[in-house]
């Protein structure tokens, strides 16, 4: 019973049900989520030629709009937007204008100003992309490249372009993600997308303090202990565990949870031998993983760092795809009115 | 000429429709005479010289009393003004709205107390009661001059939407209001549980990511303040509650006698959390909007009368507070012109009756008090006339408050008032 449709989905889909900005996997269905994979799976191609360019987005503006430092990220979705031959501009703001007072709309205004085509957003706050997809202009994209704790959809994305690399398929699969569930925008992503593409079991592997509240609702069994969570695993996930989260009472101490929770050679011996080991990044080693695990054979982290740039590419080309769509939509619709 | 010699002999009478107040329900309108800013006579044939208002197909209830109203002055011009916030009262068919402490600076003290009134007597459209602050600048640590409050025409104190520290400090609190008979109006919330969130703990920020507001922060501080007023006698009065919990615990210590009231606000009636679904800031209140449970057992709550009245919980921004990413945002909404509104759908919609709806903007409020709000001979002609069937479209061109983030902005929602009546003096009268 709210006033308006709650659901993002009108925000990120045009009406023919393309994409035109890219918030959050609530509301995109498993067609347009394989349409991703596949397109991904044609930039890797790009990837490994010597001249690793298409021309999708020539003559386009990318800015990357980082409110919050993230090395990786940012160079994968820089790289992306560089093999579409975008022109990229990095934008720091953690530090610059928000410090001085100026609030994000002006920020954004100031932007706009410079004919920007999208907008690669990373910000600390939940909901910020989709602030700035309701405030910006008709006609420029944006991209979530992971706000607060609620979404980091192209890194999910990635995670199951690896998952179906190895696996060949999700149903039927086990997947397993470890660690701090409740900070995580990347595992609510992976729930979802997990979910959508037919998983057979996801299961959160936590203690109670790094739950969100009625977690299952989400599409998710919950367990305690990793021994019995580890039982007839084909994927494991490993989340990564802040430091800061000693401060705030929800853990005793690093050892504490490396022992219960950290993904040693004997827990993983507990899940299937071909269990795939996965993490989004940068890993704690002897935190949550142990580094004999991270650089062993079952490993794919290195993989999902590659198939980053790939699933960027497929999803900044087909936001412009769609945004451009709508403008073409729009200008006939016009000469229609006109004639 | 002053005010209320421009009241003396005016009359107006009022025929047809229908009248509702808390001891006859809803009747047929008998006939109602208003002289020198009061209710001079009620029945058939009475007659005077001077007006005569039709009131057929719209319904007459005494002007409704707000019991959390933010008027924003001083110190908040740019959020809204004595001026601009009780003409919004008036259009909403408020005829008394209490101000709540929450100015800037806080009203602490008398000399507070009586800018506020005298802007009210000087620039406002209906009557308005302030609540000072329980503690010295709302810090929750040294008691305000709560005598001098009382003396300078304070109703009540409160906390506004801020904690009290410790218990030690809110029992002395209750204590000491006890002793000048002063009404102390809290909002539960235990900041250590509420930290940093800002929305309902449960679905949609488990899915969102968002930061939650546990239940338990307001049920804790619920049960903690029912404890301390059975101790100390005083009259508590719970504001804004939003938790199922909250209604048991409440109808509990009614039960056992002790003197507590409580208000919820109307969006909590009409609202839950899933309106959040879509990072709309506007929906971002304190309390947060909880669960279709939780509003189930609110409505049960004013059915049953354990909640006496529904507050507006006006809080207008300017548009700077609501343009941010939804965390980054003020919580409140400008919510007095569509009170009755929302709350005649929920009478359309089976969830409430007519008469629970207009006891709880009358007499509920009033009882709360220490007032009436009855239409009786020789009662002052504070009164609010509106056609249930009329439908209207608030925008943010339309609405009279400085905060233009209305609950609904644009759907056409049932109930249109017509006229509210301070003293006899028109409020409101719609074009």
């Amino acid at each position: 019973m709210t006033a308006n449709d709650p659901s993002p989905t009108h925000l990120q889909l045009t009406r023919d049900g393309q994409l035109r900005h890219f918030l959050t996997l609530d509301g995109l269905e498993r067609p347009l989520l394989t349409d991703i994979l596949d397109t991904a799976d044609s930039f890797i191609e790009v990837g490994e030629r010597s001249i690793k360019k298409v021309p999708l987005l020539r003559g386009r503006t990318v800015v990357n709009l980082f409110f919050e430092s993230s090395t990786r990220t940012r160079s994968t979705f820089e790289l992306a937007a560089k093999r579409l031959s975008a022109d990229v501009l990095n934008l720091d703001i953690s530090t610059s204008a928000t410090s001085k007072g100026e609030t994000l709309s002006d920020t954004l205004l100031n932007l706009e100003a410079m004919a920007s085509d999208m907008f690669v957003v990373r910000h600390s706050q939940s909901g910020a992309p989709h602030f700035i997809a309701e405030s910006v202009t008709p006609g420029v994209a944006i991209i979530n490249a992971g706000d607060g704790r609620h979404a980091h959809p192209t890194q999910a994305m990635l995670d199951m372009l690896t998952i179906r690399q190895r696996k060949g398929r999700f149903e039927g699969l086990k997947v397993a993600i470890v660690g701090d569930v409740l900070h995580s925008r990347v595992a609510r992503s992976q729930i979802r997308a997990l979910n959508e593409l037919g998983a057979e079991e996801v299961r959160v592997i936590a203690p109670g303090t790094l739950l969100p509240l009625d977690v299952e609702d989400l599409g998710c069994t919950v367990e305690y202990d990793m021994a019995r969570g580890m039982k007839d695993l084909d994927v494991v996930i490993m989340l990564r565990l802040q430091k800061e989260r000693m401060e705030g009472a929800l853990l005793p101490s690093e050892r504490e949870f490396y022992r219960l929770y950290g993904l040693s050679q004997e827990k993983l011996s507990l899940a299937r031998p071909d269990c795939i080991v996965m993490h989004p990044g940068p890993i704690n080693r002897g935190v949550e993983i142990e580094s004999a695990v991270a650089d062993g054979p079952q490993s794919v982290i290195l993989n999902q760092v590659t198939n980053g740039i790939a699933i960027r590419m497929a999803v900044m080309s087909m936001a412009m795809g769609g945004q451009m769509a709508e403008r073409q939509q729009k200008l006939a619709g016009q000469q229609e009115g006109r004639a | 000429m002053s005010a209320k010699e421009q009241r003396a002999g005016i009359a107006l009478t009022i025929t047809g429709g229908q009248l509702y107040d808390s001891e006859r329900g809803l009747v047929d309108n008998p006939g109602l005479l208003i002289r020198d800013g009061r209710i001079a006579a009620l029945g058939a044939g009475i007659h005077e010289a001077g007006d005569t208002l039709d009131a057929g197909g719209q319904i007459i209830a005494p002007g409704f009393i707000d019991l959390c109203c933010n008027l924003r002055e001083p110190g908040n011009g740019q959020k809204g003004n004595i001026r601009s916030e009780t003409r919004a009262a008036a259009r909403g068919g408020f005829s008394t709205v209490c101000a709540s402490p929450e100015t800037s600076p806080v009203n602490d003290s008398s000399a507070v107390t009586n800018l506020i009134l005298d802007g009210a007597e000087a620039r406002g459209a209906v009557r308005v009661l302030p609540i000072g602050a329980i503690t010295r600048g709302l810090e929750g640590e040294l008691l305000s001059d709560m005598a001098g409050l009382k003396a300078s025409g304070c109703v009540a104190v409160g906390n506004g939407s801020r904690g009290v520290r410790n218990a030690r400090i809110l029992r002395r609190c209750m204590a000491y209001a006890k002793t000048f008979d002063l009404t102390v109006m809290f909002s539960p919330e235990n900041s250590s549980l509420a930290a940093d969130g800002y929305a309902h703990d449960g679905q949609v920020t488990t899915r969102l990511g968002m930061l939650g507001i546990p239940e338990v922060a307001e049920t804790a501080a619920v049960m903690e303040m029912l404890l301390l007023a059975e101790e100390t006698g005083v009259h508590l009065h719970l504001s804004q509650i939003s938790c199922a919990r909250s209604v048991d615990m409440i109808a509990n210590a009614r039960a056992r006698g002790v003197p507590v009231t409580a208000d919820v606000a109307m969006h909590q009636l009409c609202f839950t959390e899933s309106a959040l679904a879509g990072f709309d800031s506007r929906f971002h209140v304190r309390p947060p909007l909880r669960s279709e449970a939780d509003r189930q057992a609110l409505l049960a709550g004013v059915r049953a009368g354990t909640i006496a009245a529904i507050a507006s919980q006006h809080l207008p921004h300017d548009s700077a507070a609501k343009q941010a990413p939804l965390p980054a945002t003020e919580p409140g909404l400008s919510s007095i012109e569509t009170v009755l509104s929302l709350g005649l759908e929920l009478v359309q919609r089976g969830e409430l009756a007519l008469a629970d709806l207009l006891r709880s903007l009358t007499s509920g409020p009033a009882g709360i008090l220490g007032r009436e709000a009855d239409i009786r001979e020789g009662a002052p002609a504070d009164l609010c006339l509106f056609d249930p069937q009329a439908r209207w479209q608030p925008s943010a061109e339309s609405l009279l408050s400085v905060g233009k983030h209305a609950p609904v902005i644009g759907r056409a929602l049932p109930g249109v008032v017509t006229l509210t009546l301070v003293e006899g003096q028109p409020a409101w009268r719609s074009a």
